[in-house]
Parts: structure tokens; sequence; C-alpha cells
């Protein structure tokens, strides 16, 4: 069946305009949901949605477990900002976590409306599950493919409108700015390999996280950190990039994710012994704890010599025996394909090995409550932004459900912006940039010839000493190390050649380019980790190995500079909830 | 993990050289837990750059991946090379679709179609925006099948009425509109039937049942096109014996 034709390359989707209301990077859930929020706003605004892969190809497709909302008598807006605020050990901002908590229940209403399949309770309502560090069951799910139904939901809902113009594999290489201000992107269209200047009077980054600048992570290639280091160079904070986090149950070789939702619905955690382990770290909430402390906790246990021995290294086993095989097929069946597919095993019958790898980043680029940055018309939304409703430390289930809220919010507010603009930036400015990026991309990049230094080989050197420094437990002289040691990649950097010359999907050209991105990124990552001299959320010092009110309830914000990054810091908003000892 | 080599026939087309797509002979290690797609990173990282193709989840759920591997159509993140190993894994574009580079075809013909069916809730009234509808577990189940689908091709690159008729809607595209109008909140079956029931739609398929067989997430589009056929026919009956029946 190896049948071939080949057509000379074609445009039929020939979009001619090059000027917008609104441009949106990204196309997973907070990108379309921005989107979506911005055409139903107005019919007359034109959009463009630009993503470097077609739009469900996006990240927030392998989300698994769930979206969290208040939607019964029996929870509050209060229990899920408190349990919000105490996950992320205080450093969420709290009026965010108030806007965020009070608009989940109308987004999870919203994807139900556009037929999101959310699975059902016998009464014909959307059923919600526990979740670690959770308080009630407030998880709302579609089995444990949530992310994936949630951006088919919201990419098909898409194509109702016709003023969401599509650039599909176009790769966003810098921002234009004009006059102070956002005026749109440069993107690589990559089926022609020529840029373009996509023009906007406002500007959105929704490009997803960067858990690709470390070697073991459950995130796809395509997380780069692209838009966070597009913000950065254009002078905005990233804010709290210290704080990453590690979710405790991957595949060991792969990093493939076994859901929280797994231990949601009563899968526990044993050690070679047997035994529930967790009993010994946090006995209140045992499995159910938020995953800063799971993952430690597995890190002692492999220390203390409890862990079982795999080709991969030590790890622990998540047991779902007990739930019995309707249970996980009608509730996890994606679990069970994942470990049946990547593992060759059954949970029905056996132990799933898990470890700790590296899942969601916590901070991001700077912004206020609709995803607006210091820069006039430049937004960020999704895991690409630090609002914060996530500080020190994520409750699974929140992430898609910021998606949701803050995209809308963002949309809104960039579409009410670019409105109030009567007339689109200038044509010569944006000339100008595409003119620099052309150079800079095609005479530079691309025209390096190959040499000792390649593209793979300087990622993965990062990608291991991000792992081995900036990982779960950290100390100072790591943290220095790591420093220096991103410096010196990013001066051999300068050095990588590109054996591929074509222009036309040159996927040689476009690692090169993300690599760039990841340089920036985990300088950030490693600098503000290393001047947290405190224990907070993810964040762990083992030579602070306590919390720091006094000093550190504020914000990191990292900013761009010629050398490393210059650090500063930005006072928590906090409302009604003091800080406290994060007990559980 | 016994330690040895593997051998991969990629093809290659590179559309600014000119020609037809040739094949290159790799040579890698090879672990007993490898994917196709390992080999083709494996590739990509230390032996020859150039080589194009398409991955991001390495899970069997972003739909990137697809390649015809060994003749037939797969995930290349879901094939491991111990279930192929007969002397060479050869590694092809997914037929039936236009070759931009190496192993990466152009889908937007696919969009297109898919966006012919609206793929979205069509409804006459809203009703009360704040609330949410009712359905049961087993209305959810009625459509849960057809929603699975990851639009990854393979079922398209697997079609040889597809592979005569580039028209044809196909079968991913066949299989969503049978999700929205199996689900109790659309109230579109007739503008989605109106597409499917002409020349280009449902009725080009010979039930040739390929579609199904390759279908990595087991959402038969084959028996959903079956499906479509019976209700544009019943709705085609009842509109001769009833006219001015109610549309669902």
């Amino acid at each position: 069946m190896c049948q071939m034709f080949i057509l000379p390359i074609r445009f039929r989707r020939s979009v001619e305009r090059t000027a917008f209301d609104l441009v949106i990077v990204g196309g997973g859930a907070a990108g379309l949901r921005a989107a979506i929020a911005a055409a139903e706003l107005d019919p007359d605004l034109t959009i463009a949605l630009v993503s470097k892969v077609y739009p469900m190809r996006s990240h927030t497709v392998s989300a698994e477990g769930g979206t969290a909302a208040v939607l019964r008598d029996y929870d509050s807006f209060d229990l899920h900002a408190q349990d919000t605020i105490k996950g992320s050990d205080f450093l969420a901002d709290q009026d965010a976590v108030e806007y965020f908590v009070a608009h989940c229940p109308q987004e999870i209403i919203r994807l139900e409306h556009w037929g999101c399949p959310w699975s059902r309770d016998e009464d014909g309502r959307v059923s919600q599950r526990a979740f670690g560090g959770m308080s009630v069951k407030r998880t709302v799910y579609a089995a444990d493919k949530v992310g994936f139904h949630i951006l088919h939901t919201l990419f098909q809902t898409s194509m109702k409108y016709e003023q969401i113009h599509r650039f599909d594999e176009s790769f966003v290489t810098s921002l234009i700015l004009d006059g102070g201000a956002c005026t749109g992107v440069v993107a690589m269209n990559l089926r022609t390999g020529t840029m373009a200047a996509i023009q906007g009077k406002a500007t959105i980054l929704a490009t997803g996280g960067c858990g690709r600048v470390y070697e073991f992570t459950t995130n796809g290639f395509i997380k780069t950190g692209d838009g966070m280091a597009l913000a950065y160079r254009a002078g905005v904070p990233l804010k709290d990039m210290e704080m990453v986090q590690f979710h405790p149950t991957c595949l060991p070789g792969t990093g493939i994710l076994i859901t929280e939702a797994a231990r949601g619905e009563g899968g526990v955690l044993v050690n070679k012994e047997g035994e529930r382990y967790m009993q010994r770290y946090l006995p209140g909430k045992m499995e159910l704890g938020p995953r800063d402390i799971l993952s430690r906790a597995m890190i002692q246990e492999i220390k203390a010599g409890r862990a079982f021995e795999g080709p991969y290294g030590p790890y622990l086993g998540l047991d779902l025996r007990h739930l019995g095989e309707k249970r996980i097929n009608e509730r996890i069946p994606m679990v069970r394909e994942l470990a049946e597919k990547y593992m060759g095993l059954d949970p029905v019958h056996e132990l799933i090995p898990v470890r700790p790898g590296q899942h969601y980043i916590m901070g991001g680029v700077s912004t206020g409550l609709k995803g607006e940055t210091a820069l006039p018309g430049l937004y960020a939304v999704g895991e690409t932004a630090c609002v914060s409703i996530n500080g020190a430390n994520r409750l699974g289930s929140n992430s898609l459900s910021e998606c949701l809220v803050f995209g809308a919010a963002c949309g809104l507010a960039a579409a009410e912006f670019a409105k109030k603009r009567p007339s689109y930036p200038r044509g010569a400015t944006a000339r100008e940039a595409l003119r620099k990026e052309e150079a800079r991309v095609f005479d530079g990049l691309l025209g390096r010839e190959r040499g000792k230094e390649t593209v793979a080989g300087i990622r993965v050197e990062m990608q291991q000493l991000m792992e081995r420094d900036v990982g779960i437990f950290r100390e100072e002289s790591a943290l220095a190390d790591a420093c220096g040691m991103l410096a010196k990649l990013r001066d051999r950097f300068g050095a990588v050649g590109l054996a591929d010359k074509d222009r036309v999907f040159n996927t040689e050209l476009t690692a090169v380019l993300e690599l760039d991105f990841m340089l920036d990124v985990a300088a950030t990552i490693a600098h503000s980790a290393r001047d947290r001299h405190e224990s907070r959320g993810a964040h762990s010092r083992t030579d602070f190995p306590q919390r720091d009110d006094a000093n550190f309830l504020k914000h990191t914000l990292a900013f761009r500079t010629d050398g490393a990054p210059r650090i500063d810091y930005l006072p928590v908003k906090i409302t009604k909830w003091q800080p406290a000892e994060r007990k559980y | 993990m016994a330690d040895s080599e593997v051998v991969f026939r990629v093809s290659r087309y590179r559309p600014e050289s000119g020609g037809r797509p040739t094949f290159q002979e790799y040579r890698i290690p090879y672990r007993s837990d490898m994917v196709v797609l390992d080999g083709l990173n494996y590739i990509k990282d230390h032996l020859d750059p150039t080589l194009t193709f398409r991955w991001s989840c390495r899970m069997g759920i972003c739909g990137s991946c697809g390649a015809d591997v060994n003749g037939r159509p797969r995930l290349t993140c879901g094939t491991y090379i111990r279930d192929m190993r007969k002397g060479a894994v050869t590694v092809e574009p997914l037929s039936n679709f236009p070759i931009l580079k190496d192993l990466v075809v152009d889908f937007d013909d696919f969009l297109d179609k898919l966006a012919s069916v609206r793929p979205y809730i069509v409804r006459k009234d809203w009703g009360d925006l704040s609330k949410e509808y009712t359905q049961y577990p087993e209305d959810v189940d009625a459509y849960r099948q057809q929603s699975l689908c990851i639009n990854c091709m393979l079922c398209y690159a697997a079609c040889p009425v597809f592979g005569a008729s580039p028209e044809f809607v196909g079968p991913a595209a066949s299989a969503l509109a049978l999700r929205y109008i199996r689900d109790t909140r659309d109230d579109g079956a007739a503008e989605r039937l109106a597409r499917l029931n002409t020349k280009t739609g449902i009725w080009e398929c010979t039930f040739v049942g390929e579609c199904s067989v390759v279908c990595p997430k087991e959402v038969d589009p084959a028996a959903a096109i079956q499906t479509l056929k019976f209700l544009a026919t019943t709705r085609h009956m009842r509109r001769l014996l009833m006219p001015g029946s109610a549309s669902r």
C-alpha cells in the first residue's frame, strides 16, 4: 500500500490578509478559547490563529484527568480558592484565584453546550471526581481523555466562525514592536519556507509550557517555551520560573503520564516492600496530596533504598488492582491503554511502574488578570502565562480550567483593546521586522555550516543539566553550576550548524529556533531558582529547607539583559487568606 | 534489552531537489522496547538531521506521527519494532495525500471536509446559557465511540475509495458527523445529512472496511458510514411518505 502521488506544492488556503484585529499564537485550549471569545464578541473582528502545528495536535490533547469547577452544593468558591491558595504554598495572587474559581463553572457549562462529552452521573448531571489537594470531589472529567475532548470540542467549534483565519504550521520567530507596543508577529510558514509579517492590533501568546527543557518530561516534543521566550525578548519579565511541577506518576523510560485520576479513583502508591509509603509523609491525605509533596516523597523512598529497580532506574508502584476491571475501564480506560501499550502490562493484574517527571511550569509571562502584559498590545494566557493562580505548586485539574477561564477573559480583553484602535499598525515597521527576521533566520542560522556542535547535542546537554541541577531538590552549588553551564551552552549554540539547507518544512531549522528559545527559558528557571533562598511548594532547597515569608513571600521576575537574567521581585496579592503553615 | 541493529528503509522526497521519492537506508542500534518513532528520532539526532517527519505526544493521542510502516498505515509512536522485524522496517508517508517532504503530507483537504459536515453542536434554541443540558450516561455512550477520533488520517490512507476519488468526504469526517448527529443536544442532523447524502458523500463508500481495521482508537468509521446511509435512507423515505414530517 505505497501508492504515492506528488502534487506541486500548493497553498489552497491562500490567506491574503496580513493585518488582523487580533493575532493569537497557539491553537491549544487557551488560544482556541480566546479566539472563540473574541469571535463571539464581535463578528466583524478579524482573528489570526497562528500555530506551529495543526491545532488539534496541541499539547492540551495529552491532559488526562480533569478540570476543576464548583458545581455542587457541598462545594463553594471559598473552598476552591482556599485549596488552590494552600496548594500554591501562598504564592498565588488571591485576587486572581477569586476571579478564577468564580468563573470556572460557566466555562464547564460553555464546553458542555459546545458538545464536550463530559462523563455523567445517573441523574444526567456532569460527574465530578476526587483529585490531589482538592478537599471535595470537584474535578469534571470525560473519562481520562479530558484534554483531548476539550481540545477537539474547541477546535471543531472554532470552525463555526468564519472570521477566525488559521495559519496552520506557521512558526512565530519574533514579535513586531512599534512605538513601545506589540503590533503582531513574524512567522515562518513551514510549508513554503517563507516568512510573513502577520500584523495585529493586539497579540495573544498561548503557546503552552516549556517541558522540553528537561530530559524526563510528560510534555510533547512541541513544548519548547516559544511564547515565553518571545515575550522575554521583547522586554516582558517572566514570573516565578523556578516553580516547576514534577508529576509523581510517569512511566519510566518514556515519561508518559499516568493521570492523577488513577489515585482520585482509589489507586495507591507502594514501595518494593508493598508498603503504602505515603503514610510516612502525609498520613492525612495519603496519595491524594499535592504533587510537589508526592514527588518529593518518591525521591526520599528511592534514596532510602525502598524503590524497585528497573532498566530505567528506580521506580515505585501504582496499584490499581483493587479497583477491578469494570471501574478501570469505565473511569480510567486510557491508563490501561497506556500501561498495556507502553509497558506491556495490565493494571487490572499488575502494578504500574512510576517515577516523578517534569509536567508543568507554574511560572510564565507575567500578566495581569486579563492576560495583559507590561507591553501594550501583548497578552499571554494558559501555561505560557503566570497570572498567578498556581503560585509555587499547581493543583491537578486547575490548569485546563485556567486555560478556559483566562482564555475567555484574555480573548475579550484583547478584542476590546483592538476595537479601540481605529487603524491597523504601520506597514513599514512590519516590513522592516520581516526583513530583519529573514536575514537572521535564512541568511544567518540557515546559512551556518554543520560543524562540531549540533542541535541535538546541545539540547540533550541542556536537558540533562536541568534534570540534574534544577530538579526536584536543589541547592546553591548545583544551581550556580547550572547557571554557568547554561551560559556556556548559549555560547556554544552560536556554533550550531545545519545540514538541511532547504526552506520547505525544515524541521532541523525549527529545532534550532526552538533550542534558541529553550536556552533563554532554562536560564530564567535556573537563575530564579538560585536566588530564591527558601523552600516553597515545588521549589525545594536542601540548603534552605524552610519557607521564609519574611523575605520571600513575593514573585520572582526575570528580565532579559545581554548577559544573565536580571532578577527582581513583586509582592504577592493577599485578599483574605493569611499565609499559614501548609499542613495536610 | 538485547543490543543489536535494525535497518530502516525510509522514503525521502525533497521538493526543492525535484524528482520522485527514493528510499534511503539507515542502520540504528536496536532495543526491544523501541517504537518506530524512536528509530526515526535516532536517525534525526544522530545520523541524518535532514530526515523530516512530524511527531509530538509520543503517547498515541495527538495524531501527528502517522506513516506507512511495512505497507500499512500506523502511528509510529505506538508501533514496536519488535513486532515488525522481518529484515527491515520500511517507512513511507501516508498514502493518498500530497507529500510535502519526506514523511510529511498535506492534510488541509481533510480539515475542509471536516468543516463541511459542521463538526459542532447546532441548536435552534440554546436555552438558558447558565444551565447544563441534561445528558444521561447512555446518551454519552451513544456517541462516545465516534468522539474518540484523533484525526490521525490513517483511515484516509487506507481507504481505496478516497485514493481513487479524492472528493470523497471519507471515513473520519463521516464518523465525526455521526458523532454530532447522535448527540442529544444537537439539532443539525438535516444539514449534515444533506452534505453526506451526495455523490461525494457516504454513497461513495463501498464498505471495504480498511478504515476500521487501521483505526488506532477503535472509532469504526466503516460502521459509522453504514449507519449514516441508513439514516439518510429512512429520512428520505419518511419525506416521501410523510411530507412535512419533523426533521429529527
